[in-house]
């Protein structure tokens, strides 16, 4: 009996991402999700601009690959014209969705569109070399803060969940980690639920995945799991931050 | 009966799984390396391996079957 394999709806291509990176464990449950809900032929991806850009080779269904942080405009226009018929997720990076692509993550939001959205948040610039993103925690070293990101000048990171939750629009929106295999199981749970929800047809969902970059954090893999419990997990508490279904049965 | 295969030729020895098993099964091989110049995860002792499939959740590049 087979335990544990690689998913149907990842392709064979070997990840381009650096050792020890989360992406392909996120990648994975996404897969793993589709799998179950028997959703392959009517699921369209939408990729984002950053490490993940190469999404399109690496998920067995639709792809398209969209302007850096648009992939929420462009899910919105594959999801409405054929809204009955097709799942629409977006996977995107804290740089992708919570910087250049605050507006339309934000009014996609707000629109309450149909989509599920995966966001990637390892508080830094990945792709380009680990620039300071608009989620690193103040005080973290990253080549465009070497002293550590002053708030005085460079602002406070943002929490995207808690900024989308005092919206009304939003279905369902939490935050989960990665760097351990109970968060992992919980991470899984949310990304099924987001993509539930769009299958019954309840509305925006995103789930935020508090994941790692051992590279550009200058750390080892194992290292790096350790440093989201110790900094990052305080910064960003997980849990569910709206659940509107829920909220109505009680 | 547990069966591990580990597709060392993708492996790219980050380690993850080393950490994640409950029974320290693995470890990364110091005396292989792969076309990609990584040491590959390798288990030492297969007959203790409780198929919790812990490294496999933990595997970032699917290189890890787990058969029970």
């Amino acid at each position: 009996m087979i335990v544990f394999e690689k998913p149907k709806a990842l392709t064979d291509v070997p990840l381009h991402y650096c050792p020890g990176c989360t992406h392909g464990i996120v990648h994975r449950l996404v897969a793993e999700v589709i799998d179950e809900l028997g959703i392959e032929g009517k699921t369209i991806g939408v990729a984002p601009v950053g490490c993940s850009v190469m999404a399109y080779d690496y998920f067995a269904c639709d792809m398209v690959e969209a302007a850096h942080g648009r992939a929420p405009a462009v899910a919105t226009g594959i999801k409405r014209a054929d809204p009955e018929n097709h799942i629409v997720f977006t996977y995107q990076g804290d740089g992708d969705l919570a910087s250049i692509g605050t507006a339309e993550t934000v009014h996609a939001a707000a629109r309450n569109e149909n989509i599920t959205i995966i966001f990637i948040n390892n508080a830094i610039y990945g792709m380009t070399g680990g620039q300071m993103a608009p989620t690193s925690l103040p005080g973290q070293v990253t080549q465009t803060s070497p002293y550590g990101r002053d708030v005085k000048a460079c602002g406070f990171p943002i929490r995207v969940c808690e900024m989308l939750a005092t919206l009304d629009g939003p279905e369902y929106l939490e935050r989960v980690a990665v760097n351990n295999v109970k968060n992992v199981k919980a991470a899984k749970k949310a990304i099924r639920k987001a993509f539930q929800n769009q299958v019954e047809g309840k509305g925006f969902s995103l789930v935020e995945v508090i994941s790692s970059c051992p590279t550009n954090w200058g750390m080892t893999p194992q290292k790096a799991l350790e440093w989201i419990d110790e900094k990052m997990i305080p910064h960003y508490p997980l849990g569910v931050y709206k659940d509107r279904s829920a909220a109505k049965e009680d | 009966m547990a069966k591990l295969t580990i597709r060392t030729e993708r492996c790219k020895g980050c380690g993850l799984c080393v950490n994640a098993c409950p029974k320290k099964l693995l470890k990364l091989a110091g005396d292989k390396i792969n076309a990609k110049g990584h040491h590959p995860a390798e288990i030492t002792d297969m007959e203790q391996c409780i198929a919790c499939a812990f490294c496999a959740t933990m595997c970032p590049d699917c290189v890890i079957t787990v058969e029970r």
